[in-house]
């Protein structure tokens, strides 16, 4: 068995990681960076998982990690095409500008 | 069977017109027309059946009845069953709904197919409810009445009206009304469920449900909710005028001379019977509310000067008087109730009949630009004048045999009440013959209709001349239909 | 022949459906035999009945059940015919004189073009005053209660293009349907007294259980007083009966003679038992009679128009006949009503012909010298007017009155005051009914006269003036010779009486009365017409004389107290004010929605914030807590 790092370690490394993709989220306002925000907080979620699984020897965080990997992998995919759309229609990056919806 | 057959037959008959209207619109009206008229002859055979050979020997209320499982996790069991109240409601139902297809307007290019489905499925709904003998039964045939009305305003309404906004008060008002009613089968059938241990929503095991504290008074006001706006009373009627005003004349018949029924039908089928005791509780509160309907239509009715506003106020007035009758806790009252029911269905249809007619031939709505329509349409004069007739409750027609009894029923109760209802007829006697004096007599303003009353139209209206005559003269089969049902 | 009973409303009754039916595809000559034809042939079947009735081995009361009305638990009520002395009368007057004034308007009515239709609502008339007379049940009797009502309605409007004459009809309807109202909590009130509305169980079960002014007693007799003031153009509730004058003259002499009007003296007489058990009620009955006789006649002296005059004058007629009710005297007054009905329709009829020739000309000061003209006319209308006068002797009109006088000076109910109203207005009586034979056939000649009547209106004419002045002998008093054929039939024998005068005395002086009357009217309108038109100059003169004419002021009164604030009202339930409570409730949604709407900035980052700051509060709570 060889030496195991603490679950606690890593499970503040995936909050750290999934508040660095908040913040980013929140605060940039050009879309393609918003995308890769959302990915940081996929993969911050996906680690927990991981960690999660290795703290009760289970094989379930694994499991869960390669369907958000792969939930991931459609995101982007829709995510790009939809942000083509998005510049197509605005002309910009700018997801402040896209307010179509305002109440 | 049969009584399935009441409520699919006319659905039937209104898919078969819509389909032939994708043709043309006057074989969709035939259609429809034989769908009603054979309706009629249905509702009337089996009336005459039940009334010949009623079920001997049962120890069950009912004459005829249907029971199939349908949803047995809540206890909610297809119950369809007759009684003499019943029977008499859905011949009303089938015989306006001929009337109403008799002066549809289908012919004219919008669709005629499809206004008569709504027509015809409206009547299905309304028999639906008759027939129900299961709350939940009940309440979706309820709802379902909900749908062809709300159709018929958008589709087929006054353009001149605002429809949509027209629907919307109206879904708005029945609809929410009916959830509370909704809550209240739900709770009583729950309560009944603690008690017994066993889960129903039929309305003749629900009977004598112990209720205490606060639901036992809750649980009627949800129940009259539903129903008083259905009628309406004031002042839950502001949805009334609206709608009467865009509804096409035809659609106006069922929602008017069935529809508003229902709601009295409620009273008298569900409320009184479930909740006896909260309901003479109630009755005093009842009564002052119908009162105070009774003169509010007639002072709104005097007042108006649009056609159909006039025809929505004035039915308020007379509801009101439906409502005293129930309320007043003794058989005259009762059975004056359902005489007045009946007459009013009959008076009313006639009414949304002469609207529709000076609608069609060119005329307005506005009485303010009518006058002297006598001299160029003796015979719609002669049948608005037997119509106003009826409504002020001159004796010999069929609404004063309803108007008498229930006053008289009301004078046991409360003569207070009675007087000052009695004293209301006279103002009911001012708007009307002001109606027919501003229509059809004075000089000529230029905005009357161009034609009398002709074919289907004249047809209809002799129909309805015909059923006020021979219920105001001899009113003894309708009352004695009630026998057993009313106390 | 008593089987033939139900003939007599069936008749008319089917004459008015056929013209109803099929009345504007009829020639006028098929219009005029159903028209007349039917009404005449009831005439004739109550003629026979009456010739049954009497040649019974045992009078007694006959009736005839037609079917059940409505029944409800205890609550029975039948259509059933009765027919007694009381109606008996009253069904021959009816059917008569109505035909009489049906063949009248056969040649009145001759260029009108909606002859079928007037035919069909006179038709309807007599028929439903025959209901009315012969129902054995209160509710029946209200059935034709408010059928004459309907038909009245619908002939004082008969020329509708003329928005006054509409205005009339509904003024008429409405003002005689509050007093059935009054008339039909009476009803309510005697079934849950009494258990039946029967009315000869209802008298029976009235005498048994009922004490004499007992509030029961008083409040169910007040309440069918009402009704009768209505129908019977009486205080308060005669304001309509002058307007009615706006329908073609046949309804006129149809209203005021044989239907309609008779029908409040008739339920009164039907009723005498309950009101003999409610002496209070009586005594009211007998003042506002005698108010309505007084205020009439003066009334009557200030028209111009010959239709309103006699209006007017029956409305003082009918006071003179509730005068006897509320003494009792119920078969003086049915005395009255029927010598009334002739010479009144008589009246009519003959103002009628004067109208006809006239031109449609009204005014009595625009009319003059017309006995050169219309003699024969003239001397019908003499002999109708005389009656109406109760010229001694010689009129039908003086026995009926008479009889009146002399029961309401010795009934224990009547007295003095009473009786001296009553003499009062025997003055008036003879003074406006020969002013207005002097204005119109006196004088100088004004207008331009025409055509002489015809045959159709000239034969009814003469019949009711031979029944008019020949009507009376049924019934003399016993100074001049007992002759009692009216009182017995109908089962009435004179008590005996005291008074503060004796029979004679009180005859001579009503009798000087009304020749009183009849020699002002020669003095102020033949020979010194001068004084009245300088009388009527004087301020104080010309306010009292504006007074009279407006009938003292009634319209105006009701107008105030009753139209406008009913009117009033309406207008404020005009835009439904209900409807506002269910406005807030949109409003208050609306401005909800506005409120929230705010939220909806439409920017991403915004709504993720908020998603962020939601799962931050809900782990904070799950953790906390």
């Amino acid at each position: 068995m060889m030496a195991t790092v603490p679950t606690e370690y890593g499970m503040v490394l995936a909050a750290v990681l999934f508040c660095t993709g908040l913040v980013g989220l929140l605060v940039r306002r050009n879309v393609l960076f918003m995308l890769m925000s959302t990915e940081i907080m996929l993969n911050a979620a996906g680690l927990a998982f991981v960690v999660a699984g290795s703290r009760w020897h289970e094989p379930d965080g694994q499991i869960m990690f390669m369907i958000i990997v792969t939930m991931a992998g459609a995101e982007v995919a829709v995510g790009l095409a939809l942000i083509m759309r998005f510049y197509h229609l605005f002309k910009t990056l700018d997801t402040d500008a896209a307010d179509t919806l305002k109440g | 069977m049969t009584l399935t057959a009441i409520i699919l037959f006319p659905l039937l008959g209104g898919v078969l017109a819509w389909a032939a209207g994708w043709k043309s619109a006057a074989s969709a009206r035939r259609i429809a027309l034989i769908a009603a008229a054979l309706q009629c002859l249905l509702v009337a055979a089996l009336a005459l059946r039940l009334r010949l050979a009623p079920l001997a020997g049962t120890a069950s209320p009912w004459l005829a009845e249907l029971r199939m499982p349908w949803i047995p996790q809540i206890g909610a069991s297809f119950h369809l069953a007759a009684d003499g109240l019943s029977m008499a409601m859905l011949l009303l139902t089938a015989f306006l709904g001929l009337v109403a297809v008799l002066v549809s307007e289908g012919a004219s290019g919008r669709n005629g197919g499809g206004l008569h489905l709504c027509l015809l499925s409206a009547l299905a709904a309304v028999s639906g409810v008759f027939l129900a003998a299961d709350l939940l039964l009940f309440f979706v045939f309820f709802e379902a009445m909900l749908v062809p009305v709300y159709f018929l305003i958008i589709l087929w309404g006054d353009l001149r009206e605002d429809r949509f906004a027209a629907a919307l008060k109206f879904f708005l008002f029945t609809q929410a009304s009916g959830l509370v009613m909704l809550v209240a089968m739900l709770v009583l059938s729950f309560l009944n469920a603690r008690a017994t241990g066993q889960l129903t929503l039929d309305a003749l095991e629900l009977r004598g449900v112990p209720l205490a504290g606060a639901v036992a008074l809750l649980l009627p006001l949800g129940f009259f909710l539903a129903f008083a706006v259905k009628l309406p009373m004031v002042p839950l009627h502001s949805w009334q005028p609206v709608t009467y005003a865009a509804i096409p004349a035809s659609g106006g018949i069922i929602l008017s001379g069935v529809m508003a029924k229902v709601g009295a039908y409620g009273l008298l089928r569900f409320v009184l019977p479930l909740f006896p005791a909260a309901s003479s509780q109630l009755a005093p509160w009842a009564m002052v509310l119908a009162l105070a309907g009774i003169l509010y239509g007639a002072f709104a009715a005097f007042a108006q000067t649009d056609l159909r506003r006039f025809i929505a106020y004035s039915s308020i007035n007379h509801l009101g008087f439906v409502v005293l009758g129930i309320f007043s806790m003794n058989g005259l009252g009762q059975r004056g109730a359902f005489a007045l029911m009946v007459a009013h269905g009959c008076s009313v249809a006639g009414l949304f009949v002469l609207a529709g007619v000076m609608e069609r031939d060119g005329g307005s709505r506005d009485m303010a630009r009518l006058g002297g329509l006598w001299a160029a349409a003796p015979r719609l004069g002669a049948f608005a004048l037997l119509l106003i007739m009826a409504t002020l409750g001159l004796p010999g027609l069929a609404n004063f045999v309803g108007e008498f009894l229930v006053l008289l029923g009301t004078f046991q109760a409360s003569p207070r009440i009675a007087v000052l209802a009695a004293l209301s007829t006279g103002l009911s006697a001012a708007y009307a013959l002001r109606f027919m004096q501003r229509i059809f007599f004075g000089p000529r303003r230029g905005a009357e209709p161009a034609a009398d009353l002709s074919g289907r139209q004249a047809v209809a209206a002799l129909l309805l001349v015909a059923s006020l005559l021979l219920l105001g003269l001899f009113p003894g089969t309708m009352l004695q239909a009630v026998n057993g049902v009313l106390p | 022949m008593l089987q033939l009973l139900w003939t007599v409303p069936a008749l008319p009754l089917l004459g008015f459906a056929l013209l109803a039916l099929f009345g504007r595809r009829l020639p006028r000559a098929g219009v005029s035999v159903i028209g007349a034809g039917s009404v005449g042939l009831s005439a004739v079947a109550s003629g026979l009945v009456a010739w049954g009735y009497i040649t019974q081995t045992v009078p007694a009361a006959y009736s005839q059940c037609l079917w059940t009305w409505m029944e409800v638990g205890s609550l029975k009520v039948d259509m059933i015919l009765w027919l007694d002395p009381i109606s008996l009368v009253m069904i021959l007057v009816a059917t008569g004189v109505g035909f009489l004034i049906h063949v009248y308007s056969t040649e009145y009515m001759r260029d009108d073009a909606d002859y079928a239709r007037f035919f069909a609502y006179m038709n309807l008339f007599v028929g439903a005053m025959v209901v009315l007379v012969l129902a054995g049940s209160l509710p029946m009797l209200y059935l034709g209660w408010e059928g004459v009502g309907l038909c009245s309605y619908l002939l004082i409007g008969f020329w509708y293009d003329n928005a006054d004459n509409a205005r009339a009809a509904v003024k008429a309807f409405l003002v005689t349907r509050i007093g059935d109202i009054g008339m039909l909590i009476g009803l309510f009130v005697l079934w849950f007294s009494l258990g039946t509305l029967d009315i000869q169980p209802l008298m029976e079960r009235a005498q048994l259980q009922w004490t004499p002014n007992s509030a029961v007693a008083v409040a169910a007799t007040a309440l069918l007083l009402c009704g009768a003031l209505g129908k019977s153009g009486q205080l308060p509730l005669q304001v309509w009966l002058p307007d009615a004058m706006a329908g073609p003259t046949p309804v006129s002499a149809l209203i005021h003679a044989a239907t309609m009007v008779a029908a409040g003296v008739y339920l009164l007489a039907r009723t005498h038992v309950l009101f003999d058990l409610a002496p209070a009620v009586q005594c009211v009955v007998a003042v506002i009679g005698a108010a309505t006789l007084l205020l009439a006649g003066t009334s009557a002296l200030a028209q111009r128009d010959i239709k309103r005059a006699l209006a007017y004058s029956t409305i003082s007629q009918l006071g003179y006949m509730f005068l006897a009710l509320g003494v009792g005297a119920w078969s003086a007054a049915l005395f009255h009503f029927m010598t009334h009905a002739f010479f009144k329709a008589l009246l009519f009829m003959a103002a009628g012909a004067v109208i006809l020739a006239m031109h449609h000309e009204q005014d009595m000061f625009n009319m003059g010298g017309l006995r050169r003209r219309l003699p024969l006319v003239f001397w019908t209308f003499l002999a109708g007017a005389m009656s109406l006068a109760a010229l001694p002797l010689v009129t039908a009109g003086f026995y009926s009155k008479d009889m009146i006088l002399w029961s309401v000076l010795s009934s224990p109910k009547g007295g003095f005051l009473l009786w001296a109203a009553g003499v009062v207005g025997a003055f008036l009586t003879g003074l406006y009914s020969f002013r207005i034979v002097f204005l119109v056939f006196f004088g100088e000649e004004k207008g331009h006269a025409s055509a002489k009547p015809g045959p159709a209106m000239m034969i009814p004419l003469v019949l009711l003036a031979v029944l008019a002045l020949g009507a009376g002998f049924v019934e003399i008093p016993e100074t001049l010779g007992r002759v009692a054929l009216f009182s017995s039939f109908m089962g009435v024998h004179a008590a005996e009486a005291s008074a503060v005068l004796g029979e004679g005395t009180q005859q001579v002086l009503a009798a000087l009365l009304a020749l009183g009357g009849l020699a002002a009217a020669v003095v102020l309108y033949l020979l010194r017409p001068g004084i009245v038109k300088a009388w009527v100059a004087t301020p104080s003169g010309a306010a009292l004389q504006r007074l009279c004419a407006s009938g003292w002021g009634f319209d105006a009164l009701y107008g105030m107290l009753i139209i406008r604030p009913v009117v009033a009202l309406s207008s404020l339930c005009r835009d439904d004010f209900m409807a506002v409570v269910w406005r807030a409730v949109g409003i208050c949604a609306e401005g909800a929605a506005a409120g929230l709407g705010r939220a909806q900035t439409g920017r991403l980052r915004f709504y993720m914030a908020g998603i962020a700051l939601g799962a931050v509060v809900v782990l904070a709570l799950v953790v906390l807590l």
